[in-house]
């Protein structure tokens, strides 16, 4: 090869190169505003303004409300809610509110139920709703292989009379009426159940709520449209659309892009940074959640002292300021402040001062500190795990040493279940009822499989106050076993979470305390 | 491969399906997690869980309940997902081809990216451009298939709104398909504009997945290109006056290809094992994100098919592998 083609190859390659780079450059700019005109599309249903779209975490499993894992979890109460109407309707407070049924009531002697079913509501291809569907449906429930068969279990002698549906409630149960709110007591059609069956349902699901099913991509979106004859009026919206995006970060990507118009449970750095953003709004409400610590009384937290001291070394204000953000709201009892029963005047003070002479008592210091294992999840609450490190942290001051043992929750559940929990263990408990036999009742009954506490005491005052009909000495019953809770230590409540939301100004959003997002709620603003 | 090496392999996956059905099946019965646990909430009661733990058939022993199993299998039943409530067989068979379809688009993608690497940086190599082809390579290996999905969305979803974040077709549009296929029947329909559509949504998730599998291709076919660039015929080839580019592409890429062909496949299954994060992340309905959501809730059942279907897709992989790696090498012809 001559030099002269060496060069004219070097020029060749150098000339291709350049033309490699032009062509390159020249592509990227004129490709990309063509594949952004051509793909550009994909974001237009956000501004049409007549959907409303949400950035959901929880997708669901089946449709059929009342049965399976559908029927416990609370999240999807937000979906099923739009679709289904419960018999009674909770408010944003958890207070009961006329719905499908506008009246309802106990007997006098609290034996019965009665139910009013409301005239003029449909189905959603048109046929009426009426009594006997309702009857229906509750004999359906309590028969129902469902988890939480044993509680409607109690409805019995389902009868029709009139407008009026209604049954006894035996063995008794305080919360019943709560109950028909939400969680597995949502109303199906019978005749179309009947007729299509339960695979024919779950292809193509009815009920009587303010939207109907358009189109289900399992794992990806939902969208609905809004049924025109609701009895409650059409919602302001024509078309919902709940994208089902699990991980946070695409949540957070979908509201920071504008392609959803409302997306829930982010960090709460996140939070701070988007509720800042022009066009956006963002709030932080209470929700029926609190974190707390099982204690299972066995090996040292048998002792008074060690449990007592654990509770007074916990500065939960600064777990809330500095793990929370502020996004949260300390508490002592098992009650968050907007449950029923819940006593203002029980308090456990923050005293290191006092759990180190407590400890002293017992034989324990810093020098000498009294050993357990606490366990806890690590990601499934937000900041769980560094809430924990906090905590052992502050009991390490006072003369607690406490080994962290990170599990799933999974675990959690099985150990639980079986009773087996180490003798401190990081959870959060809901209760969406509002009631305290669902929170307290619940998580402190040793026959439950979800407490971790075995205590006499405990299970006698509870045993009476599950049979109590006296809603006065009910109440002030779940007051006296709060505080006896709260100063013995059974359990240490830390604090109720909060719910972030982040929502485009251009639409209203009201904060439901279970944490509900109804887009029958969600209005226009400026409308 | 002939025809009777191949009914041997297809054979072979009989003993190795059953051995992936074994492990799986003890596996989920050792490690933590009770569904029932995981399903009943605050007010049940022992009963309840006793009950539904029945109805499951999960208070049987483990060895009855694989017994049980096996029988199920042996009929074709995979069983019904506890958390799905439907047939275990639909559910993995109808998500199935949205991950066949976002493999297949990420692996032509890495295979097209990882060839233009190659082919350039050899053609221009001691330029400044290989030197960016090695430096894109090193950082494209570097991170891993969930991070490239954030910073894929950050960039091309959110500051620069180019592609959809979530999904697999836009959620407005009321399009039935026949089969769930969307993107080959779109194409067979042809409906381009829709088309266009789903491939926009599989933009970013295909790329999170192959950005990886492309360095790798391009790695490989590069260091073969070198081996194969100074050999004799190859010298012969300038002699004769070729160009470098048919050199390139015609006399030395053929040669090149074998070893960039196992390795492919190798890591082409990984990738689809790699689904399963970045099926979550794009809330993509492929079967990797049904395998969370089964892997959440303890859905033994569930967990169980999509292992199956998920073992035998790699079977069939390793054996189309062996068959283009034999179509590509003349001398395993025979």
């Amino acid at each position: 090869m001559s030099n002269d083609d060496r060069s004219n190859d070097q020029s060749s390659r150098s000339a291709s190169r350049r033309g490699f780079l032009r062509a390159a450059a020249a592509a990227t700019a004129l490709g990309a505003p063509a594949l952004h005109s051509l793909l550009r599309p994909g974001t237009a249903w956000a501004q049409a303004g007549e959907t409303l779209t949400i950035a959901y975490n929880v997708s669901p499993p089946s449709w059929d409300p009342n049965t399976g894992p559908s029927s416990v979890s609370p999240g999807l109460s937000s979906i099923f809610r739009s679709i289904y109407d419960p018999y009674i309707v909770q408010r944003e407070d958890l207070s009961l509110a006329p719905g499908v049924c506008d009246q309802f009531a106990w007997n006098a002697d609290k034996s019965a139920i009665t139910l009013r079913v409301r005239k003029g509501v449909t189905w959603h291809d048109g046929r009426a709703l009426t009594p006997a569907d309702v009857a229906w449906n509750l004999n359906r429930l309590s028969t129902l292989p469902a988890p939480l068969q044993s509680i409607f279990a109690s409805i019995k002698n389902v009868k029709v009379a009139g407008d009026n549906v209604s049954f006894d409630v035996t063995p008794w149960r305080a919360n019943m009426l709560e109950r028909l709110t939400f969680l597995g007591c949502y109303l199906l059609p019978p005749h179309y159940y009947e007729k299509v069956g339960k695979e024919g349902f779950e292809k193509a699901p009815m009920g009587s709520g303010p939207y109907m099913i358009d189109q289900f991509e399992r794992g990806s979106f939902l969208r609905l449209k809004a049924y025109k004859g609701y009895w409650c009026g059409a919602p302001a919206f024509d078309t919902v659309v709940f994208k089902f995006a699990t991980d946070a970060a695409t949540r957070i990507a979908e509201i920071e892009r504008g392609s959803s118009d409302l997306a829930l449970d982010m960090p709460w750095e996140e939070f701070d940074r988007l509720r800042t953003r022009p066009g956006l709004a963002g709030v932080a409400h209470p929700t029926t959640d609190i974190a707390m610590i099982f204690l299972h009384n066995v090996g040292v937290m048998a002792d008074p002292n060690v449990r007592k001291a654990a509770a007074h070394a916990i500065d939960k204000k600064l777990i809330v300021d500095r793990i929370q953000r502020g996004y949260a709201k300390p508490i002592d009892t098992l009650l968050a402040p907007q449950y029923k029963g819940y006593d203002a005047s029980i308090a456990v003070a923050y005293d290191p001062k006092l759990a180190a002479e407590l400890l002293a008592k017992s034989g324990f210091s810093r020098d000498k500190p009294v050993e357990f294992t606490i366990q806890t999840t690590r990601g499934y609450k937000p900041k769980d795990y560094e809430t924990v490190q906090a905590i052992v942290e502050m009991w390490r001051r006072v003369g607690i040493k406490a080994n962290i043992e990170v599990y799933e929750i999974a675990k959690h559940f099985e150990l639980r279940t079986q009773h087996k929990l180490a003798p401190a263990a990081f959870y959060n408990w809901g209760n969406a009822t509002a009631d305290p036999e669902s929170s307290l009742g619940s998580a402190m009954f040793s026959k439950s499989p979800h407490t971790s506490w075995k205590g006499g005491e405990t299970d006698a005052a509870l045993s009476a106050l599950f049979i109590e009909k006296d809603e006065a000495k009910r109440m002030a019953g779940y007051k006296a076993l709060n505080r006896t809770i709260a100063e013995n230590a059974y359990i240490l409540p830390l604090f109720q979470f909060y719910q972030p939301v982040v929502y485009k100004t251009s639409i209203t959003f009201k904060p439901h305390l279970a944490g509900f997002i109804l887009p029958q709620s969600i209005g226009r603003a400026g409308r | 491969m002939s025809a009777a090496a191949l009914l041997r392999r297809l054979l072979l996956a009989i003993p190795t399906l059953f051995g992936v059905a074994v492990v799986v099946f003890v596996l989920l019965r050792v490690v933590p997690g009770d569904p029932i646990a995981m399903m009943v909430p605050g007010e049940a009661t022992p009963e309840d869980v006793a009950r539904l733990r029945a109805s499951y058939g999960l208070d049987k022993s483990i060895v009855v309940q694989f017994g049980l199993y096996l029988g199920q299998l042996a009929r074709g039943d995979f069983g019904v997902s506890i958390s799905l409530k439907q047939e275990v067989l639909g559910l993995v068979l109808g998500r199935l081809p949205a991950t066949l379809e976002l493999a297949g688009v990420a692996i032509t993608l890495a295979l097209v990216c990882g060839f233009a690497l190659a082919l350039a940086a050899i053609f221009w190599r001691g330029s400044w451009i290989e030197s960016a082809v090695d430096a894109l390579n090193s950082v494209a290996l570097a991170i891993p298939e969930f991070l490239w999905a954030m910073l894929l969305i950050l960039a091309f979803a959110v500051l620069l709104p180019l592609f959809p974040i979530s999904g697999r077709i836009d959620p407005m549009r009321a399009t039935e398909f026949t089969t769930q296929f969307y993107l080959l029947e779109s194409l067979a329909r042809g409906e381009f504009a829709l088309a266009r559509e789903l491939l926009g949504h599989l933009a970013l998730p295909a790329a999170s997945l192959a950005l990886p599998l492309t360095a790798v291709i391009a790695r490989v076919l590069k260091a073969s290109l070198q081996e194969v660039m100074v050999q004799d015929y190859i010298l012969l080839a300038r002699v004769k006056g070729f160009s470098d580019l048919r050199i390139l592409t015609r006399e030395a890429l053929p040669n090149a290809l074998l070893p960039t062909i196992t390795l492919t496949g190798v890591h082409f299954i990984f990738l689809v094992g790699g689904t399963v994060l970045v099926e979550l992340i794009f809330a993509y309905p492929g079967i990797g994100n049904m395998l969370y959501g089964a892997a959440s809730n303890r859905d033994l059942p569930l967990i169980q098919g999509v292992t199956l279907v998920f073992a035998l897709l790699f079977i069939l992989l390793n054996i189309a592998i062996e068959l283009t790696y034999s179509l590509a090498n003349p001398r395993l012809r025979r």
